[in-house]
């Protein structure tokens, strides 16, 4: 009797633990992965100069022979024009570059910041806090034009340099590769610093003071203690920034030149002006593919990670 | 057991606080304290919790900077010195075992800071893991380990660089009754093998008495009282020490007269004492006797013991029964509450004394201590 009924009582959680899973797995299904799985489906057909500008069109109407006349249809053809052309390689690269660029850059800030706010008085945190996220307050557009401002020929950069005699004649920052990285820090600054705020604020202050202890000056015992216990959220906001700027579209196509391209503006290019949706999709997954590698390290990292704090 | 004999006047101290005063913005946590902690000794620093106890350890550690006053290591001032150049280690409360270095890592950390070679590091480590009784552990990492085996590391790492002095913050309060008592004895097993001097930390008197050769009680930021744990026990030199330390009963009085040695009080409350208690005191001042549990006869009405000093009629309000020994409340007929302990020779249903029963209380000159 007493099995039964904890048995029931077990079932029912179960049933509990698995509605509380149902909801984001019914999101994801409904918003990721069937999207992605048409945009795959679209990666392996040809463009066409029709409504919808590709084929084969799946016609479920045609029943069994139009299903198999659709798989047919299916080729890898546009795949194997991504690993042909240079001009996509080149673009993969330079995402990844300037990503991976971008992200060391991020470290170097928001490490101390993520720092600084951990240390300072608890009062003062959540104000802190709020104060790396204030510029997100105001639209991300107008924040962009007003870098644009600031780094044109005329703007206030070149303007103060002179005026200090640090340069003579206007110096070009405008269209660079140095403006997209300046404009990427610039806004992805906030993703850097709250994870490596959260792992920076939980750590144990006697860790320290062991370290001192037994022998570690202040900047041993922060290179030997408070680096490797922060990993996670060196980890976490690396690969909150890595990834969405590998796919960066507006940041570099607003202050970066026309003449090297960023992965997501090879994209828009294939999608908005070549019309070649099929391209456009394959591009598309080929970077999901590519980054997925950082995300498996991450997740494996991160179940390392919780391994060690259950304990 | 002690070699530094603290009584001796000759003996340099090993660590010496100086007058010395340490404030938290308007918080005096601990306020001109002086103290000597000699060579080889295992001193306990015991009181209630905002005492200072810690505060002055993290001091001694060099976490805190004392606000006036000065602390020396054999003979040197070393006030200003930051915690990585003292030759003092600490055991810390919560362990503060680094959670991603295994347990080799931890014990070698010290030691790497010192630019010790590797082979006599690992020749060290093993040293200690054998010390405390960890062999075959070292490849481990804190988070699998019992709590008494992160203990033990701790332990091991705070040793390794066989520091002049060991502080050990209430290294025990995380363990078990059962774990504690037996790493009591080996703590001080350690202590005697090494020949280092510990200073510990503890609200825990029990602790405190076992493991040291001298408590200095501390109070409200200042010393209350510094001695063996006998002394403390049995002579402690005021009530609040009397109080804090074990069980007493505090009988007020004034003193009728002082010749030496023997002291008569009439209590507030009615009835005479004798004391032989070597304190200064002189006729008509107020004092109480401090008068352990243990030290309190408690006999039926029945019995040969007659009224007259030192002796009391009362009844017993409430037994207790703790297994070994009972405590019996009784009422004085003069409206005073005491408190008697009695060993279990026999068990509880043998007893003769019942609640509720008239008995006497006695006790011999020798029992009661006469505070001001």
């Amino acid at each position: 009797m007493m099995i039964a009924a904890s048995n029931r009582e077990k079932t029912r959680r179960d049933w509990g633990d698995r509605l509380v899973i149902l909801i984001p797995a019914l999101w994801l299904t409904v918003f990721f992965l069937i999207p992605c799985l048409i945009v795959l489906k679209i990666s392996l057909s040809q463009t066409t100069i029709a409504q919808p500008p590709y084929v084969p069109v799946l016609d479920l109407g045609a029943g069994w022979p139009g299903i198999k006349d659709f798989i047919a249809g299916l080729s890898f053809d546009n795949y194997k024009v991504l690993g042909s052309d240079w001009l996509y390689l080149t673009s993969y690269l330079r995402s990844l570059v300037i990503a991976g660029l971008s992200t060391f850059i991020l470290l170097l800030i928001g490490y101390p910041i993520a720092y600084g706010i951990a240390r300072a008085p608890r009062q003062l945190q959540a104000v802190l806090v709020m104060a790396v996220f204030l510029p997100f307050l105001t639209a991300f557009l107008i924040r962009i034009y007003a870098w644009i401002n600031i780094l044109q020929r005329e703007g206030l950069l070149n303007d103060a340099l002179i005026a200090l005699g640090i340069v003579r004649e206007p110096v070009v920052w405008l269209a660079t590769d140095a403006a997209i990285v300046l404009g990427i820090v610039y806004s992805y600054l906030p993703f850097m610093v709250l994870p490596l705020y959260a792992t920076l604020e939980k750590m144990d202050e006697s860790l320290l003071e062991a370290a001192a202890d037994l022998g570690a000056p202040r900047w041993k015992a922060f290179w030997l203690v408070t680096v490797p216990l922060s990993a996670s959220g060196i980890i976490a906001g690396a690969l909150l920034c890595f990834i969405p700027i590998a796919g960066e579209f507006v940041i570099p196509d607003l202050l970066g030149g026309s003449d090297a391209l960023m992965i997501g503006q090879t994209l828009w290019t294939e999608f908005f002006q070549n019309k070649d949706w099929p391209v456009a999709s394959a591009v598309a997954i080929a970077l999901l593919v590519i980054l997925l590698a950082p995300i498996l390290i991450y997740q494996h990292l991160q179940m390392r990670a919780l391994e060690i704090a259950d304990a | 057991m002690v070699e530094g004999n603290p009584d001796d006047q000759a003996a340099r101290p090993l660590v010496r606080f100086e007058a010395v005063s340490k404030r938290f913005g308007t918080i005096v946590a601990v306020e001109r304290l002086s103290l000597d902690i000699f060579e080889r000794e295992f001193f306990a620093l015991l009181g209630p919790s905002g005492c200072g106890k810690t505060t002055l350890l993290r001091m001694l550690a060099g976490f805190e900077q004392p606000s006036e006053g000065r602390i020396l290591l054999d003979g040197a001032d070393i006030s200003g010195l930051p915690p990585h150049r003292r030759p003092i280690n600490m055991m810390f409360q919560s362990y503060a075992l680094f959670p991603h270095l295994t347990v080799e890592g931890n014990i070698a950390f010290g030691l790497k800071q010192d630019g010790m070679p590797n082979a006599e590091i690992a020749a060290r480590v093993g040293e200690m893991l054998t010390l405390v009784k960890l062999d075959g552990f070292g490849a481990r990492k804190p988070h699998q380990l019992s709590g008494g085996q992160r203990q033990r590391v701790a332990l091991a790492r705070a040793l390794a660089k066989r520091p002049r002095v060991l502080l050990l913050d209430e290294p025990l309060s995380a363990l078990d009754r059962k774990l504690r008592e037996d790493t009591r004895f080996e703590l001080m097993e350690l202590q005697e093998k090494l020949g280092l001097t510990f200073v510990i930390v503890t609200h825990d008197q029990e602790e405190a008495m076992t493991l040291a050769d001298r408590i200095g009680v501390m109070n409200g930021g200042r010393l209350a009282q510094v001695a063996t744990p006998a002394d403390i026990y049995e002579r402690p030199n005021s009530r609040w020490v009397a109080d804090f330390i074990g069980d007493v009963n505090l009988i007020e009085g004034r003193v009728v007269s002082a010749a030496l040695g023997q002291i008569i009080i009439e209590s507030v409350a009615g009835g005479r004492l004798i004391v032989m208690h070597s304190t200064d005191t002189i006729a008509g001042a107020s004092v109480a006797v401090a008068l352990r549990p243990e030290k309190v006869q408690i006999d039926t009405m029945t019995s040969s013991a007659a009224s007259g000093e030192n002796c009391f009629a009362g009844r017993v309000m409430e037994i207790g029964y703790l297994g070994g020994v009972s405590t019996f409340k009784v009422k004085l007929d003069n409206g005073l509450d005491m408190k008697v302990t009695v060993a279990n020779r026999r068990r509880l249903t043998e007893q003769s004394i019942k609640t509720g029963d008239l008995v006497w209380l006695s006790f011999p000159p020798e029992a009661g201590v006469v505070l001001q």
